[in-house]
């Protein structure tokens, strides 16, 4: 019997074009996602199973773990009538090379008193080293913040503010300083607002999660 | 592909002395560099979608006194948050007669099963969880304790936070010392 003659191939297979693909995802990928900003205060937030994804340009308070309050105003379009509306109705007298400092700030967190001095200091004062704003029921200053914020937003949909207001903080916050944010808003009848958490998934076997997807 | 043509060009001959250089393949394996791809492929992909933050709403309740609700005994459960992490529950109100057995401690792990428990055993409309924070939990607490709420599916309107009355920071003290929690 002849024998079959089987002809070997050889076993190598061209990687270039795989290597292409794979680079070229890359490459995309590394691209098309935004680069988040460096976070000037470092805050670990809780996590929660809500999906919804937080807004980038939002009124955020920040929480810090040692207990501080900061305020950004990321909405460009009202953060200088917000940052004039609140020196006119505090009466804090800055002046305009003052007020246009404050406006480029990123956050605000320091208390009314200190706040011209620190505005016509050399150097910017560290985050770490800021007070915060104080929250305290005898002394809301948040709730002053908000007013200005409410009247920089007077006669739009309120919901357009409710959906930029959102609260981060950091999980050792304790209570008592969130209780306090929570009376500035209630202070200036703001009762919706959002809290930035972190993605978590559903508890496998939980009601939410044996709940069919559309009534979620 | 990834070669390159080293045939010396067109058939010029050379003479009988001289040797044929060896062709050395240029061929080079790109397996390493596909992996390298692949590999710092999927670590971006997943680290960007991982920080992604969520916002979850909040509603808080207007305070005023003369719509304050009225909860039926048999179907409120209060859910004290203390520190160190720690769960406090009771059902109904507080008697002074019977007051060490009803008030009863957990943690975040067992809570979930009490919440669903009642939520089964009592009729949607009288169900009421009270959410009392001690000044000593966190903002991690309280936010976990609403996510709960949201993981067990009670309905919006069906809990609510209150502020903590004294007797209710005591009894907490007195577990906390009890059980050496600090």
């Amino acid at each position: 019997m002849p024998k079959v003659k089987i002809p070997r191939k050889s076993t190598n297979i061209d990687m270039t074009a795989m290597c292409d693909v794979a680079f070229l995802l890359l490459s995309f990928f590394i691209l098309a996602t935004k680069q988040k900003p460096p976070e000037v205060l470092s805050v670990k937030t809780p996590t929660s199973v809500e999906s919804k994804i937080a807004p980038d340009k939002a009124i955020l308070i920040t929480l810090t773990k040692d207990g501080k309050v900061f305020l950004m105003l990321g909405d460009d379009t009202k953060k200088n009538a917000i940052i004039d509306d609140f020196n006119t109705t505090r009466n804090l007298q800055l002046t305009s090379a003052e007020l246009a400092k404050l406006k480029k700030s990123e956050y605000i967190g320091l208390p009314i008193n200190k706040l011209k001095s620190a505005l016509n200091m050399q150097q910017e004062i560290p985050a770490n080293l800021m007070d915060g704003i104080p929250t305290d029921s005898t002394n809301n200053e948040l709730a002053f913040w908000f007013r200005s914020i409410t009247n920089a937003y007077k006669g739009e949909d309120q919901r357009i503010l409710q959906d930029k207001i959102l609260v981060k903080g950091d999980g050792e916050a304790l209570y008592p300083i969130f209780k306090n944010v929570k009376e500035a808003l209630k202070a200036n009848e703001i009762y919706k607002f959002r809290i930035v958490t972190e993605g978590e998934a559903v508890p496998v076997g939980s009601e939410l999660y044996n709940k069919p997807k559309s009534e979620k | 592909m990834a070669e390159m043509d080293t045939s010396s060009g067109g058939g010029h001959k050379k003479g009988p002395g001289v040797k044929k250089a060896k062709k050395l393949s240029t061929r080079v394996d790109l397996t390493p560099m596909v992996d390298l791809g692949f590999l710092l492929l999927t670590f971006f992909v997943f680290t960007t979608t991982m920080s992604q933050s969520t916002a979850m709403a909040m509603n808080e309740p207007k305070d005023d006194p003369n719509q304050q609700m009225k909860v039926k005994n048999s179907g409120a459960m209060t859910i004290l948050l203390g520190k160190g992490n720690q769960v406090y529950y009771y059902y109904g109100q507080l008697m002074p007669e019977t007051i060490s057995e009803d008030f009863k401690s957990t943690t975040f792990k067992g809570i979930r099963e009490l919440i669903l428990a009642k939520k089964k055993a009592t009729p949607i409309d009288d169900l009421m969880y009270i959410i009392k924070s001690d000044d000593k939990s966190t903002f991690k607490n309280a936010i976990d304790i609403l996510d709960e709420m949201t993981i067990s599916d009670v309905p919006p309107g069906h809990y609510a936070e209150v502020p903590m009355v004294d007797v209710e920071k005591m009894l907490i003290q007195k577990t906390e010392e009890a059980n050496g929690i600090k």
